[in-house]
Order: C-alpha cells, then structure tokens, then sequence
C-alpha cells in the first residue's frame, strides 16, 4: 500500500490520462462511458486520499519524475492548495459522469458518443496535471491538454453552433497559453529554471536590473491566465461555450476549468513571485479590483437580462468568478480564504445548477427560459435542486454561498474597505432578480406547451443533481470540511513560500 | 411529563415540532383530514412547550443550547432569555389558534394547494422560534432569512399576476435590505467587538467611534427590513395578495414582530441602552420612526382595501415598536417589548375577522361593509374589540403598551413623542372605528328599496358567518386581547427581567 501511496501525485494525472487512450478504442458510447466512470472514481479516490496525507502530515508531497534531480527534471508538488483543488476537480467529473451517459446520449451523435468521453478524460488529466505539477512548462503542457480537449467537448454538441463557440475559444484560448509561455520563457531568462519552487527563490535573491523582464514575465501570466479563468473583460468567450457545449460538459468545465485556472493564478501571485512583487511593484491588486468588481456587477446585469437558461448561468459564472479574484486581490487572510473557499463553494453550486439545467433540456429540448413555465410542478425535484443553487449564488445564509460572502465581506472590512463591503452585497442581490425570473416562470406561470409532456428526469441523472444540491447546502452548515482547509491554505500562502 | 423535561430539552423541542410537523404534512397530501391532525398536533405541542418554558425563564434560568459551529468563532446557537420567550409565547399560541382557523378558511374557500401552504406555514414557525431563541446575530440572522424565504411560497399562494408581483417586492425588500444592509452591520459588529453574542448591558460600548456606531445603528435600523421603517415598508402591503391566515399569523405576528423584536434584541443586547444614549445619532432615526407612524396611519385611512388598511396600520403599530427601543429609556422599552403581544393579538383578531367576511360574504373592501355587522355579528363585535385593543382603551392590553411608550418619550426628554403618540391614536379610532361604524350603522347600499329599519334589514338577510373554525379563532384571539390587559402585569415583569442585567450575567454563568 505505501509503495502506492509513494506514486499518488502522477497517478493522479496517468489515470485518468490511460483511461482517455482506451476510451478512445470504443466504439459504443457505453462501454467507454464504463470504463470512464471508473477513472473518474479512482481520480476521486486518489484526491482524497492525498488531501488526507498532505493535511495529516502538514508537509507538501514532492514527488520527482525519473532519476533527474530537482531544478532540471519535472517536480510534481502538492500542498493543501493544490489537494484541495484535485479533490475537487475530480469530486466534480465524478458525480457530472453518471448523470453524463443519458445525457450524452440524447444530445451527441451516436458514433460520436466515445469521443466524448475519451476528451472528457483527456480534459480531466490535462486539468489535474495543471494543479499537481510544480514545473511551469510542464504546466503548460497540461494546459494545452486540457484546451485541445475542451475545445472538442463543446464542439460536439448537435447544435452547430458550438462549432463556431468552440472556434472562438480556440483562438482566445490559444492566445492566453501562448502569453503565458511567453511569460514562462522571460522568467527562464531571468532564472534559468522552471522548477515553480526554484524560480521562487531565485526571484528573491535577482539583481535589479532584472526587475523589468520580471514585470513583464507577470504581466504576460497574468494576463494569459486571466482570458482560461475568463476574468472581466476578457470573458467573451466564455457565455457560448458554455451555453452551446453538450450539458455533461458545461456542468464539468464550469465547475473545473475556470476554477483550475483560478488556482494558477493564486500560485503564480502568492507561491511564485510572492506578495512583495505581486501586489506592491506593480498596480495589481487595484487592477484585480476593479475588474473583479466590473465583473460582479455587469455581468450580473447580463444575467438577468438573458433568455437562456445556460447563458444566463454563464454570466452568472462570469460574475463569480470576479468574487473569487477579488479575495485574491485583497491579499488578506480572511479575503483569500474567501477565495479560496468560493472556488469550491461556487464550483458544487454551479455544478449543480447545470445539472439541472441539463436535465430539464433532456426532458423538453429546450433551455429558454420562458419555456420553463409550470416545470415546477413537472419535475419538482428538480426544480427544487435549481432553488437549492440559486439561493446559494444569492448567498442566502444556510448555503454555501453565503459562506464565502461572509469570509470575503470580512475580509474587505478587513481592509477598512467600507464601499467594497457594500458593493459585495449590493451585488448579490442582483442575483435575486435573474434566479427569480427562473423560479417565477417554474412555479407560477401556466404551464408552457414544451414542459407539458415533461415528468421527473430518470434516477441516473437525478441522482448527481441531488448530491450538488445536497452538497451546496451541507457545506452552508458544516464548513469544516471546506473553510478549514480553505484557511489553511491561505494561511500557507500568506506566509511567504511554503 | 412535560415539567419532567430539562429546559435546554425544552428549546430544542420548540425548534423540532414545527419542522418534523414540516416534513410529515407533506406524507398525508392525500389524507386532508390526518394532514390537519399533523398541523394541530404540532402547534397544540409547541404551546404546551413555549409555556412551560415560561416557569424557568421566570425563576432566572437562561436555558443554552449550542448545536454546532459553523464558521470559526460564529456558531449556530440558542439561548433563551425573557425578550425572546416572550415573542415564541406570542408566535407559539398564535400559531394553534391561527391552525385552527387556517382550516375554516382555507376549506371554506377552496384554496388550492394546501399541503405546500401547511409544509411553508410550519417551516415559517420553526424559523420564528430560530429567531426568538438565537444566542447570538448570526443565528438569528440565519432564521431572519429562513423566515423571508419559508414566507415567499405563501405571499405568491394564489399564483395570480398580482400576486407574482406582490411575491417580488417582497423578496426582493425583505432580502435586498438584509443583505445590503444587516449583514454588513453583524459582520462589522463581529470585527469591532469581537464577538457576536446577545450580552447584557451591549457588546459595542467603547469598540468603534460614535460615527461608526451610528452608521451601524442606522444599518440595522433600516435592514432589519421586517420592522417596515419607512421607506422599506412597501413589502408589507404587498404582501397581502397571500391568503388572509398567512398575513393574519405571519404578516401581523410572526414575520412583522421578528423585525421589530430584532431591532430590540439589537439595542438591549447589542448597542445597550446606555451606550444607545450616550452616543448619540439616534434622534434622526427616532424622528423617522415617527414619520413612519403618522405616515402609515395616513395612509391606511385611504385605504378601501380592508386588508390594505391593515397592513398599514401595521406598518404604523410597528413604529411604535422601534421608537420604543430607539428611545432607549427603561420604560419605552418595556412598552415596546408589551406592545409586541397587546399589538398582535389585536391585529391577528382584526385579520381573522377581515378573513371571516371574505369567506362568509366575499367582500374585500371597506365601502362594501355596509351593514355587515348585521351579517355577521360575532365577527364585528370581535373587530370591535381588537380595533379597540390597537387604539389603546382600556380595558384592552393595547391600553398599556401605549400608557408606557408615553411613559418612556417623557423619561427620555422627547416630548414631542408623546404628541405624536395621541395623534396617531386619534388616527386610528379614524380608520378602525369607521369600518364598525359602516358594520353597524350603515345600510348596505346595494339595497336601496329597503326604507325599513336597520333591524328589519338584519331579519332579511339573516345571519350569515363564516365557519365554525374561524369563528372560535377569532373569538380566542378577542378574548386573549381582554385578558392581556390583566395579566399587564406579569408582560411587564417579564421584559423588565430583560433589562436587568447583574442577575442576568449570574444566570449565563451558570
């Protein structure tokens, strides 16, 4: 067993990297659909288990690839951060897998159907590779991955239009991971390594006249991760990939995609360059800032004025994530373990809302919202599920919403940011009005001729649905499970390199 | 078997009823009869419960009962304290005698979807009882919310346009200002005082500026959106479209006084009252309360909507509340803290009895009353009585709340108050008294061959009330409404042992 337990880090990327390569020999949808159902259990297994040790042991697991030592070969490192994150990146493409096969099912051709999963597991690896790797190029090995497949997961809807969602994301895409390999290479120059830990410490000890390539460096990642993880204004991609995308895959990618990217961006500002080059020679954080508050509140506002279901909840994604860069933006404990926090809380709530998004399109081939009227009484569980989740992007108290509104409320009051603290609540209120308009047309509007034949989607699907929901409401009330570990690492990373 | 039972055993029970009673209505949806028992057994249980809690809270105990925390340093937490039993005696008993007439009424009417009406109504309660009984601002924030929530699925009932817009404003009022507003306040009172437990005698004296406290005072002034502070009282009249039980228990008890019992949690518990008067920065807020008052009673006298009217007597009766507390002077809020239950077991009757004519007649607007009383005798007699109670006559319990709130505007120097306090009581015989007046007095209108008599009208159309359910409701509530005058007396002890502070601190020790 500890022979195995030495090896978790790059199992963690091989598995599911193994299962993409036999999924791809299928030619039924089902046995591929089998076959990755279990990588993506084992990947869960796997995460938790090395959350367990990282946080049992309270040292990073450094793992190192072949016989090279460490600045020259591949380093995989995974501290509380980054377990966290694997966890729940594969506690998400775990529970999307079962509601995925009846899904996928109705909404991909049929000699299409192992495709899907193959990318949905090449897509999985690429992301976790992303999160356990310490190398920087490596990194972007995963990250172009993770990009290659995504850009196929939307693409194989029935809609045609995914074709040109997915187009338009390869080349925003395609210009963020070649910004930030730019950015890679300028700190190779100044360093001489891509070991992360490596070019931590010898950022620290670089002469002056170095000072500039390293701005630069930062602005290029930074910029390069800000258009994956759809940072205001940079986000334009993001509302018809998700909307155009198959429902398995937007439930996937918007619980994890954005997310993983998020979780770079905190490693290049906290563990890489540190807090004294992050945020005090560059205007960064005042940047960070005022996007992160752009994007709460504008694309709030294009929620509420969207007619379709996914594409609303895509810009409902848009501003959240603006909550989750503005706790990094101020730098504090309780900020960034807000941030932290809201990473996991909004990637089981959104999950969720999509989900049952998914199983309301599965049920009347349809996600305007006007078409959801009577669905309320139709499917109620699932209509239940939808309340669940979107109380919880209003941040009502018992949701786990309102657990990272209040870590990043405090952490602006913190700060002695008084107007930041009422835009922070203002803000969420608006989120009252575009899930309102969904639970109106649910529960008080005749019934729509689409949603008359509609019954309670089938158990498969139903059963994912409840978990996210049941999730987003028990991590409202026990948060030990999330904040615990959320301010562990914060705390982490406020204190300077690990 | 009940005595048996600890206190801490007690709380918690108080909590479970209504939300076991919440998860098994559901289960008899196709047995009405057996889903009724389920509603009336609960609340029977809750009554017996909250009132036998009442012998402890007298003899001193402070009962504590702490479920689990939920961030570091804010837990999910209960402790009782007279304020708070007072407001779950109040919701508690109200809640068995408003079951009993939710029966009559919604059978009487053939309302629809009843099972999810009792499944919200018992959910409602169960966060009423959250409220009266929380430790500290978060766990009563948590039910505030629950509350507004729970309520929603009630005020949109009927599921009409109207009511679908009724349903938003209510939303949107009740949660846009307590998370705009209240929640920034408990968070910065967390960071200032370091903790966020109800304590007597305040948390926040000497941890922040006075300008910083009178902001946070005005946050809560305004958050606490259920208390109807103008200008967020709009909800209150919205939320009328619901069906009358749903406005009478939770739109003139439950919901309503969770509000203006917040606000009092928050300046005995929180501000204290003598931080409240030192500090100044309250005399604007007093002189909004005030506005509200003769505001709203303005208002519900142009009212034709019976229960528009009352809603915005409500709206008025609930600025009596928060200037008691604002006023921050021992007696004002020992009137406030009365006025809790003189004012809703006058206005639960006065919404029973706006039910009753609904059911029995079909009638919703005061023009169309005429004569009514005739009709309905036991229905009127009882408005009287209640109508009579939210003016302050004696022998009615409103006489005392209101003799102490003027007790209290004197104490505290403001005597403008006590003026304000007569005219609006003028205001309300003006829009209470000429509804029993048109019941009475008046000819129906739609009658006028009739030249006979107003005895001979009453022989032609013979009586007509609504059903026994309502009838005993409303009688009960009248009735509580007299009786609350006598037992003044132990009402004021009970707040008063809120004010106390040293024995208190001995007590939370313990």
């Amino acid at each position: 067993m500890s022979s195995l337990e030495a090896h978790l880090p790059i199992l963690q990327v091989l598995v599911p990297l193994v299962g993409a390569l036999l999924t791809s020999f299928f030619r039924r949808g089902v046995f591929a659909w089998a076959l990755a159902l279990l990588a993506c259990w084992a990947c869960f297994v796997i995460a938790v288990w090395l959350l367990w040790t990282v946080m049992a042991s309270g040292q990073p697991i450094a793992y190192v690839m072949g016989p090279w030592s460490v600045p020259q070969g591949i380093e995989y490192r995974v501290d509380v951060l980054n377990a966290f994150v694997l966890v729940l990146v594969t506690g998400v493409g775990a529970v999307v897998m079962p509601f995925a096969k009846r899904s996928v099912a109705l909404e991909v051709d049929e000699h299409r159907q192992a495709w899907f999963y193959t990318m949905y597991l090449l897509c999985l690896a690429g992301l976790l590779g992303i999160t356990v790797s310490g190398d920087a190029f490596n990194i972007f090995v995963f990250l172009e991955i993770s990009s290659l497949s995504t850009y196929v997961l939307i693409a194989l809807g029935r809609h045609r239009r995914g074709v040109l969602a997915s187009y338009q994301y390869l080349i925003v895409g395609t210009m963020g991971a070649t910004f930030y390999v730019i950015g890679v290479g300028l700190l190779y120059l100044v360093t001489g390594s891509l070991n992360l830990a490596d070019i931590a410490s010898r950022l620290g000890e670089a002469p002056v006249e170095f000072l500039r390539p390293i701005h630069a460096a930062l602005a290029f990642l930074i910029v390069g991760i800000c258009l994956k993880l759809a940072l205001f204004p940079l986000h334009v991609w993001l509302p018809n990939a998700y909307a155009y995308a198959p429902s398995a895959a937007t439930a996937f990618l918007a619980g994890t995609a954005t997310k993983v990217a998020v979780y770079l961006l905190i490693r290049i500002f906290f563990s890489v360059f540190g807090f004294s080059i992050s945020f005090e020679a560059l205007p960064v954080a005042d940047v960070l800032m005022v996007l992160s508050v752009a994007a709460m509140f504008l694309a709030s506002l294009s929620a509420v004025f969207e007619n379709h279901g996914k594409r609303m909840l895509a810009y409902s994604s848009v501003a959240q994530i603006g909550y989750i860069t503005l706790g990094i933006s101020l730098a504090n404990q309780a900020g960034l373990t807000g941030s932290i926090v809201h990473l996991f809380n909004h990637a089981i709530t959104k999950a969720g809302l999509f989900l049952a998004l998914g199983a309301v399109f599965y049920r009347i081939g349809s996600l305007r919202i006007s078409d959801f009227a009577g669905l309320g009484r139709k499917m109620p569980l699932t209509m239940a599920t939808f309340v669940v989740g979107g109380l919880s992007l209003i941040g009502v108290p018992g949701t786990a919403g309102f657990i990272s509104k209040w870590y990043l409320a405090l952490g602006a009051l913190e700060r002695g940011y008084w107007p930041l603290l009422f835009l922070i609540v203002i803000s969420s209120v608006i989120a009252i009005v575009y899930v309102g308009r969904v639970v109106e047309a649910a529960y008080f509007r005749e019934t729509s001729s689409r949603a008359a034949e509609a019954r309670e989607q089938p158990l498969s699907m139903l059963v994912p649905t409840l978990v996210l929901a049941a999730a987003t409401i028990y991590f409202g009330i026990d948060t030990r499970a999330s904040v615990d570990v959320a301010a562990t690492a914060a705390r982490m990373l406020l204190g300077g390199p690990q | 078997m009940i005595a048996a039972l600890t206190p801490e055993t007690l709380v918690l029970a108080a909590l479970a009823v209504p939300s076991v009673a919440a998860l098994l209505i559901p289960l008899f949806h196709r047995a009405p009869n057996l889903r009724e028992t389920v509603t009336l057994a609960a609340a029977a249980a809750l009554a017996v419960i909250v009132w036998s809690l009442l012998p402890h809270i007298l003899a001193g105990v402070r009962p504590e009962v702490n479920l689990f925390r939920i961030l570091p340093g804010v837990e999910l937490a209960f402790q009782v304290e007279p304020l708070g039993m007072l407001f779950a005696l109040v919701a508690g008993t109200l809640w068995l005698i408003n079951s009993i007439y939710s029966i009559g009424y919604m059978r009487g009417n053939n309302e629809p979807r009843q099972t999810s009406y009792y499944v919200c109504f018992a959910i409602a309660i169960a966060a009423t009882m959250g409220i009266a009984f929380a430790k500290n601002l978060f766990t009563l924030f948590v039910f505030y919310e629950l509350l507004t929530v729970s309520t929603y699925p009630l005020v949109t009932h009927k599921g009409t346009p109207e009511a679908m817009r009724g349903g938003r404003i209510y939303l949107l009022l009740l949660l846009g200002t307590s998370m705009v507003l209240l929640l920034p306040a408990i968070i910065a009172t967390g960071v200032f005082a370091g903790t966020l437990d109800f304590t007597p005698g305040g948390i926040l004296a000497g941890k922040a500026s006075p300008a910083i406290l009178g902001l946070l005072l005005a946050l809560y002034a305004f958050g606490i959106g259920k208390a109807a502070l103008m200008p967020f009282h709009f909800w209150l009249p919205a939320a009328m479209v619901a069906p009358t039980p749903v406005s009478a228990l939770l739109h003139a008890v439950a919901v309503v006084k969770a509000g203006v019992f917040t606000v009092l949690k928050v300046v005995i518990y929180v501000f204290g009252l003598d931080l409240l008067t030192n500090m100044g920065g309250t005399g604007w807020l007093i002189y909004v309360a005030a506005f509200t008052l003769i505001a709203a009673s303005l208002i519900a006298l142009r009212q034709d909507n019976l229960k528009a009217r009352l809603a915005y007597s409500t709206v008025s009766q609930l600025s009596y509340i928060v200037l008691g507390a604002l006023l921050a002077s021992t007696t004002s809020v020992i009137g406030a803290g009365m006025h809790i239950a003189m004012h809703a077991a006058g206005k639960i009757t006065l919404f029973f009895c706006a039910g009753a004519i609904y059911v029995a007649a079909h009638k919703t607007e005061v023009s169309e009353l005429d004569g009514i009383g005739y009709r309905m005798p036991i229905t009127m007699t009882a408005f009287l009585i209640g109508a009579l109670s939210i003016i302050g006559v004696p022998p009615l319990g409103g006489a005392w709340s209101k003799w102490y709130l003027g007790l209290g505007a004197i104490d505290a120097d403001q005597l403008f108050v006590v003026a304000i306090l007569m005219i609006s009581s003028l205001l309300n015989v003006a829009y209470l008294l000429s509804i029993v007046g048109r019941a009475f007095f008046i000819l129906p209108s739609s009658e006028p061959a009739a030249v006979g008599s107003l005895s001979a009208a009453r022989n032609e159309q013979g009586i007509a009330e609504a059903p026994l359910a309502c009838l005993i409701a409303l009688c009960a509530t009248a009735l509580i409404s007299i009786a609350l005058f006598f037992a003044a007396g132990s009402l004021e002890q009970l707040v008063r042992a809120a004010l106390a502070t040293p024995p208190l601190q001995e007590g939370i020790q313990q």
